[in-house]
C-alpha cells in the first residue's frame, strides 16, 4: 500500500455553454442528491434554495440577431488568494472552510449561526439561507439521501461539489488499498445528470482529468475574474457576447479583453 | 409618591404624568417585543430579507446606533484623556446614550442571527480573519465598560447612596473612571473600525470594497472617524430634545458649544477624508473591477447620485461649516440643524454601506432588487428606541444625570 500522503487536488468544473440547453436536469439532480429543501410555492426565487441555478442570458438584440444562452451557476469554490475566498475569510465562526486538500469550500451546518455575512460577501449569490425549516411532502423523507444531512432553519447552505461522493469514493479506494481515486469515481450529480454532457468535473491540476485541458480552451472564462475571487468553475463559449457577459467592463475598454 | 427617589433640589413631573408617559412608550415597546418573539419563535421568514438581502434593516440599525452612540467613547476620551473638564457636565448623559445604543445593538444582533442559541459560537469558534469577530469581541467588551461607567450613576440615586457600600463604590469608581474611558476609547476604535471593515473587506462587492493599510480597509478608519464626529452631535441632539420635553435647560451653552466645536472639526476633517476616499474609489478601485461609478447609481428606482450629495454635501459639508464657525454654534437653530444633519449623515452612510452594497448587482446578467422591511423588522427596530426613551425617562427622573440642572433650574 502506498504510504505517501494524498496529493493536493483542485476540483473544479468546466461548463460548455454552447452545449447547455437549459433543461434544468442539473438543478433537479442537485436538489435530489443534496436533500435541498423546497416550499409549496417556489415562485419567489429570492428566498428559494437552488444550489445550482441556471440563468438565462440574452444578448439584448432584436430579431434576427437575438441570441440567448443558459448559464448554470453552482458555487464557484473560489480560491481567492491562498484560500481566502470571499466567504471563508468573513465567516466569524469558522463555519465555512477552504480545503487545501480538495479545493472545495465547505459549509459546517452545525456551526453556522446564521449571520449571513458569507452571503453578503459572495458576488455569485451561490449561498442560500434557510428561511424556513425543511418540510418534506408526506413519504418523501424516505427518499432523502442518507449521505447528506438535512439542514435546519436559520443557517446558510450551498453547493458542496457533492463532497459526500468524494468521501465515499475515498473510502472505497482506501478499502481497496489505493490512496488516489480515478476521475470517474468522483463526479457531481449535476455532471452526471446533464444530458448534453455540458458539465465536466475533475481535478483541474491533474493532467489525466479532462478539465485540465478544457480550462485551457481559448474560449474558456470564469465569472467575475476581475474581482480576484479566483473561482474553480470555468465556462466555455464560442460566442463572444457570452464570454463578455462573464465580467464587467468599462465602456472605454471596448469589451475586448476576452476576445 | 416617589419623591424620596428623586434627586434633591430638582423638580419632576407628577407620578401620574410619568406613568402615562411610561404606558404610551411601553405599549410601543411591547409591540416590538411581540415582533421580536415572532422572529425568535417562527424564524427570520418573518422578515422581508431574502438571499439578495442577507444584511438589511437590522444591520443598518446596528451600525447606525453604534455610530450615534459613539458620543460616549469620544466625550469620555475628551473629558478624561484630553482633559476637557467642562465636558463633565454632559459625560453622564453621553454614557447613558451610549449604554442605550450599545445594548440596543446587542439586542438587534440577537434577533438578527438565524440561530440565536448559537450566538456564542462567534466567541468559541472565532475566526480571526473576520471583521465580525473583532466587532463581537470589542462590542461586548465595550458594553461591559459602558455598564461600569453607568453603574456609579445608578448608585448615586438618593436612596441607594444612603447605603455606605454603594456610596463608596460609586465614589471610587468615579476616581478610576479615566482607566475605563481609555479602555472604552481603545475598544471603540477597533469595533467602530471593524464595522467599517465589514463592507470594506468584501472584495466580491465592488461597491463596498476599499483598499487600505495592512488588513484594514479605508472604511475602517472612516467609520471610527465619523462615529467620533457624529456621536457627540447625537448626544447634543438628544440633550436638546430632553430639554425641550422637560422644558428645562439642563446643560450650559458653553459645554454644548465646546462639544459642538470639537465635533465640527472632526466632521470637517472626516468629510474631507470621505471625499478623498470616494474620489479614489470612483476613479481607481471601482474601475479596476470593471465598474464606472455611475453604474452604482443608475438603472434602479432608488439609489441615485442624490444619495452621495445628501451624505457628503448636505449632511457632511454643511453641518461641518456650521459647527466650526462660532456664529453657527451660537445660533440655536443653526446648531440644532447641524447636529440633526450630522446624525442623518452618519445614518445615511451606514445605510449605503449595508443596503446599497447588497442592492448593486455584481454579475453583469443580474438585476437590482429593492427591499422594504416587514412590520416585524420595523417593530423590532423601533423597540430599542422605545427602550431608550424609557431608560432616559427613568434615569432623568431618579438619577443625577445632569450636574448643572440644579444651578440652571433653582427650585423656589
Amino acid at each position: 500500500m502506498n504510504k505517501q500522503h494524498n496529493k493536493a487536488k483542485k476540483f473544479g468544473m468546466v461548463i460548455d455553454l454552447d452545449k447547455c440547453t437549459g433543461c434544468g436536469a442539473c438543478m433537479v439532480a442537485c436538489m435530489a442528491e443534496n436533500n435541498v429543501p423546497f416550499k409549496a410555492d417556489e415562485t419567489n426565487k429570492l428566498d428559494s434554495i437552488t444550489w445550482l441555478r441556471v440563468y438565462k442570458l440574452t444578448n439584448g438584440k432584436s430579431f434576427p440577431n437575438a441570441d440567448f444562452c443558459y448559464l448554470p451557476r453552482p458555487c464557484m469554490h473560489c480560491e481567492g488568494s491562498h484560500g481566502h475566498s470571499p466567504c471563508v475569510s468573513v465567516c466569524p465562526a469558522t463555519a465555512t472552510d477552504y480545503s487545501h486538500e480538495t479545493g472545495i469550500v465547505s459549509q459546517i451546518y452545525t456551526r453556522c449561526f446564521g449571520c449571513r455575512y458569507c452571503m453578503a460577501a459572495c458576488p455569485y449569490h451561490a449561498r442560500y439561507f434557510n428561511w424556513w425549516d425543511p418540510v418534506w411532502p408526506e413519504g418523501m423523507e424516505k427518499y432523502l439521501n442518507p449521505n447528506v444531512s438535512v439542514r435546519m432553519r436559520g443557517i446558510v447552505e450551498k453547493c458542496s461539489f457533492c463532497y459526500h461522493r468524494y468521501q465515499l469514493a475515498m473510502e472505497k479506494a482506501y478499502y481497496e488499498g489505493r490512496r488516489e481515486i480515478e476521475e470517474q469515481e468522483y463526479q457531481t450529480a449535476c455532471t452526471q445528470a446533464c444530458p448534453a454532457g455540458a458539465i465536466v468535473f475533475g481535478d483541474l491540476d491533474n493532467p489525466e482529468h479532462a478539465v485540465h485541458e478544457l480550462k485551457k480552451n481559448p474560449n474558456a472564462f470564469r465569472l467575475l475574474e476581475r474581482l480576484g475571487t479566483n473561482p474553480k468553475v470555468y465556462y466555455i463559449s464560442s460566442r463572444e457576447w457570452v464570454r463578455q457577459a462573464g465580467d464587467n467592463y468599462l465602456r472605454q475598454e471596448g469589451k475586448s479583453e476576452k476576445n | 409618591m416617589d419623591s424620596a427617589l428623586i434627586p434633591e433640589g430638582v423638580k419632576r413631573c407628577s407620578v401620574g404624568k410619568f406613568l402615562i408617559f411610561l404606558g404610551v412608550v411601553g405599549a410601543v415597546l411591547l409591540w416590538g417585543v411581540f415582533a421580536m418573539l415572532l422572529c425568535w419563535i417562527k424564524g427570520l421568514n418573518q422578515t422581508n430579507m431574502n438571499d439578495y438581502y442577507g444584511f438589511a434593516l437590522w444591520i443598518w440599525a446596528d451600525l447606525a446606533v453604534i455610530a450615534l452612540g459613539g458620543g460616549a467613547f469620544f466625550t469620555g476620551f475628551l473629558r478624561y484623556i484630553i482633559g476637557k473638564d467642562e465636558l463633565k457636565n454632559i459625560i453622564n448623559y453621553a454614557v447613558l446614550i451610549g449604554f442605550i445604543c450599545y445594548s440596543s445593538a446587542l439586542l438587534i444582533l440577537a434577533i438578527d442571527i438565524g440561530q440565536p442559541l448559537r450566538g456564542w459560537f462567534i466567541f468559541w469558534h472565532a475566526n480571526v480573519h473576520s471583521m465580525l469577530t473583532e466587532v463581537a469581541f470589542c462590542l461586548s467588551c465595550y458594553f461591559g465598560v459602558l455598564t461600569i461607567e453607568y453603574l456609579p450613576l445608578i448608585l448615586e440615586n438618593r436612596q441607594l447612596e444612603k447605603v455606605p457600600f454603594f456610596h463608596h463604590l460609586s465614589h471610587n469608581m468615579h476616581e478610576i473612571m479615566a482607566v475605563f474611558a481609555a479602555t472604552g476609547a481603545f475598544l471603540s476604535f477597533f469595533h467602530q473600525g471593524s464595522l467599517g471593515g465589514v463592507s470594506g473587506v468584501l472584495f466580491g462587492r465592488p461597491f463596498g470594497y476599499r483598499e487600505g493599510i495592512f488588513i484594514w480597509p479605508w472604511t475602517f478608519f472612516l467609520f471610527t472617524w465619523s462615529a467620533a464626529a457624529c456621536g457627540p452631535c447625537f448626544t447634543i441632539l438628544i440633550t436638546k430634545i430632553t430639554e425641550k420635553v422637560t422644558r428645562k435647560k439642563l446643560v450650559k451653552d458653553n459645554v454644548i458649544e465646546l462639544l459642538a466645536k470639537i465635533s465640527g472639526w472632526m466632521l470637517a476633517t472626516y468629510t474631507i477624508a470621505k471625499i478623498l476616499d470616494t474620489w479614489y474609489w470612483a476613479s481607481v478601485t471601482a474601475p479596476s473591477k470593471g465598474f464606472w461609478v455611475l453604474d452604482f447609481y443608475s438603472n434602479n428606482p432608488f439609489y441615485g447620485p442624490w444619495i452621495l450629495v445628501l451624505e457628503i454635501i448636505i449632511c457632511g459639508v454643511l453641518p461641518a461649516l456650521i459647527l466650526i464657525t462660532e456664529s453657527g454654534r451660537k445660533s440655536k437653530p443653526a446648531l440644532l440643524l447641524a447636529v440633526i444633519l450630522a446624525a442623518i449623515g452618519v445614518s445615511v452612510n451606514r445605510w449605503v454601506m449595508v443596503l446599497q452594497v447588497m442592492a448593486v448587482p455584481v454579475m453583469p446578467f443580474d438585476s437590482w432588487y429593492m427591499y422594504f422591511p416587514s412590520w416585524q423588522e420595523i417593530a423590532t427596530t423601533i423597540l430599542p428606541v422605545a427602550y431608550g426613551v424609557i431608560l432616559i425617562g427613568l434615569s432623568h427622573r431618579y438619577l443625577p444625570i445632569f450636574p448643572q440642572e440644579k444651578e440652571l433650574n433653582p427650585v423656589d
